[in-house]
């Protein structure tokens, strides 16, 4: 596939930060400056063997990584199709997939002499992580995060404060993750000689979608290495969650000239992906668009405004993509499904009875599409998700969806 | 020739400064918000900065963000923003109108589409927060083709090595940012801005106008004595905000282009 069409999948972005259409700068000219500094000083690290060396320590040591590539045994016997493997980000240092990209950055900001960090937060991984390492490295930490979000994440919103982050809710708009970056971006243009900011996901001017894809595709690397070893052959499908798209960029990238791997991301699909927009499914459901620095697919109205998106997961929950999924998207490398909440719901609670894991509901997602497929296949088909994420901080959530009283 | 450079023709010639008001489109409601802008010619405006409501404001602060989401509460849309210039045409055919937002809305409605639209409307000028040089493909260069100015905005992360690519491909008059941050929030310091507004000066022969943090009569007087004029936006929104009636907004526009003109 790979061969005929552009030689290789994985070239993007080009010089303009364009994926085919997608991606590109707009931002305003205050920040236009700090993102060349920025692709500048990231060009330059890519090279820099020193720069991976720290990373590759950081990784093993305070990370805990490589994570396990892990064959879920009774899940594969309950669907009775095809084998599952999970590749088990959840059990990084933090619980989730965010600490990969984090340290990238937070290393280029040191580089860079940046004293001030700044982040956006969802479901409040990729806030913690960004308390986390900048505890690490004595920085200080601003996450910005949606006022409905501090409400529903509560015990990351006390996580990152006891990490010595100052948390600010975020009361523009619907007060989700879309708003939490609208004030970051506004608070990068007020500071910007000593702020870094720390974006979470492959979305954001350019180079932030490609630089956290490479970040993040040390979970792919490790797959591709890991089910060599446990199958001597490739998975034959890949699936992850897609909220911005960064766990799944990271699983998806080093397969895209892969030709026999499909791969397959998955949307929030809320209630349902209809006219109604209660759902974050920007693929399925959108079309494209310009907002927070990129061209990508957005849920937008009829007049080019945002819509908020709907999804009981906090970390789904952005009515934009990552630009690079937008163009696997047209090219038809990828193939994108969404799932609704009850069926993340399902499959979150099957994961916990038959695996004795509590899955974050952004992975819950792309269970919920294994269930669906996983017994139409053959038992030598190999599905790779991505648990990319625990379910600890989602379990007041939960409770409530099922009816269970927390209050002991 | 657009009703932009024939307007600062024209100042220059009168050796005045020049005035630029900022009003949100739709801003409290459609009618109200004519009526302002309508009378904002007569308050002593030179140029009319209309705002294009987005829900994503970036780099505005709460008081216009605030204005965009009553416009849009409103019913506002970028098609009646564009009746707004259209209705205020019939009457005034000199006064330069510069469309102010960000890109999504005119993406979304097809930037052909939309560049016809808004100079058939009679706007003159538009000024697109989220689209740098980088991106100048987009609109920037289509419009110019189209007759309708381009305005950017120079901030004082411009350094020199970046300034002559800022300055090419703009039109109109050079939007000076005073401030790093967003709309409404700091104070402009006279300053600070003037060698920054000379140096830009030297490398163009187009006016330079500052916006951001000007708030008084006295701030437009002071910062307009340092370059081609000023910008006031988010104090004239904070009075409609209020809900003062359109003759003390236009009295409180009319304090503040006095200001200006006095420099």
């Amino acid at each position: 596939m790979a061969n005929d069409l552009f030689n290789s999948f994985m070239r993007g972005p080009d010089e303009n930060g364009r994926f085919g259409d997608f991606g590109g700068r707009f931002v305003s000219e205050t920040l236009m400056p700090l993102i060349l500094d920025l692709e500048a000083e990231y060009e330059k690290a890519k090279t820099d063997a020193s720069f991976w060396a720290e990373m590759d320590d950081l990784w093993a040591n305070y990370v805990g990584r490589p994570s396990p590539l892990y064959h879920a045994e009774r899940l594969t016997e309950h669907l009775g199709g095809a084998k599952i493997y999970m590749k088990r980000d959840e059990l990084n240092h933090t619980g989730a997939h965010k600490i990969n990209n984090v340290l990238g950055q937070i290393i280029l900001a040191r580089r860079m002499g940046k004293t001030r960090i700044i982040a956006e937060t969802g479901a409040g991984q990729h806030g913690v992580a960004t308390a986390t390492v900048c505890a690490k490295f004595g920085l200080k930490c601003i996450v910005y995060m949606g006022a409905h979000d501090v409400e529903r994440q509560a015990p990351n919103v006390f996580r990152m404060r006891l990490l010595g982050a100052t948390v600010i809710p975020v009361t523009s708009g619907r007060g989700t993750l879309k708003d939490a970056m609208n004030d970051a971006l506004r608070d990068w243009v007020t500071n910007v000689r000593d702020t870094f900011y720390c974006i979470g996901t492959v979305a954001g001017p350019h180079p932030y979608p490609a630089m956290v894809r490479d970040f993040q595709s040390i979970i792919g690397k490790e797959a591709k290495e890991q089910m060599m070893k446990a199958e001597g052959r490739l998975p034959d499908t890949i699936i992850a969650a897609i909220g911005g798209g960064s766990n799944a960029m990271g699983l998806f990238f080093p397969f895209l000239d892969d030709e026999s791997v499909r791969i397959i991301g998955v949307e929030a699909g809320g209630k349902g992906v209809n006219e109604k927009m209660e759902h974050c499914a920007s693929l399925t459901g959108g079309r494209p668009g310009v907002l927070h620095g990129n061209r990508t697919y957005l849920l937008q109205d009829d007049d080019g405004q945002i819509l908020e998106g709907f999804s009981i997961s906090a970390g789904l929950d952005y009515p934009g993509i990552g630009p690079e999924h937008a163009w696997l998207h047209d090219v038809g490398r990828a193939e994108y499904v969404s799932i609704t909440d009850k069926e993340a719901l399902e499959a979150f609670q099957l994961c916990c009875e038959l695996e004795g894991i509590i899955p974050a509901l952004e992975p819950s997602h792309a269970l919920a599409h294994v269930m669906k497929i996983a017994p139409t296949l053959p038992k030598d088909h190999l599905i790779c998700m991505n648990m990319c994420g625990r379910g600890d901080k989602d379990i007041f959530t939960v409770a409530k969806h099922l009816g269970f009283d927390m209050k002991i | 020739m657009t009703r932009i450079d024939a307007k600062f023709a024209k100042l220059k010639a009168e050796g005045r400064k020049g005035f630029v008001a900022y009003v949100m489109g739709g801003d409290p409601d459609y009618e109200t918000s004519l009526e302002i802008v309508k009378g904002l010619p007569a308050a002593g405006v030179d140029v009319i900065e209309l705002g294009m409501p987005f829900t994503d404001p970036m780099a505005d602060g709460p008081t216009i963000q605030l204005a965009g989401q009553r416009a849009l509460a409103q019913g506002q849309t970028l098609e009646k923003t564009l009746q707004m210039v259209r209705e205020l045409r019939k009457d005034d055919n000199e006064t330069p109108v510069v469309m102010m937002g960000y890109y999504n809305p005119i993406y979304s409605r097809g930037v052909d589409k939309f560049l016809v639209d808004a100079k058939e409307a009679g706007v003159d000028g538009l000024i697109v927060v989220d689209l740098p040089p980088e991106e100048d493909g987009e609109l920037c260069i289509p419009a110019q083709k189209m007759g309708l100015n381009f305005i950017r905005l120079a901030t004082p992360t411009t350094d020199d090595k970046r300034l002559p690519k800022v300055l090419t491909n703009t039109s109109g008059f050079v939007y000076y940012v005073s401030i790093t941050g967003i709309t409404g929030a700091a104070n402009a310091v006279a300053g600070d801005v003037g060698p920054e507004v000379a140096q830009i000066k030297a490398k163009t022969d187009l006016p330079v106008i500052v916006g951001f943090g000007i708030k008084t009569p006295e701030a437009a007087q002071t910062i307009a004595s340092v370059a081609d004029g000023a910008v006031v936006g988010s104090a004239i929104v904070e009075r409609i905000a209020k809900g003062e009636s359109v003759a003390d907004i236009l009295a409180f526009v009319k304090s503040l282009a006095d200001g200006a003109h006095r420099a």
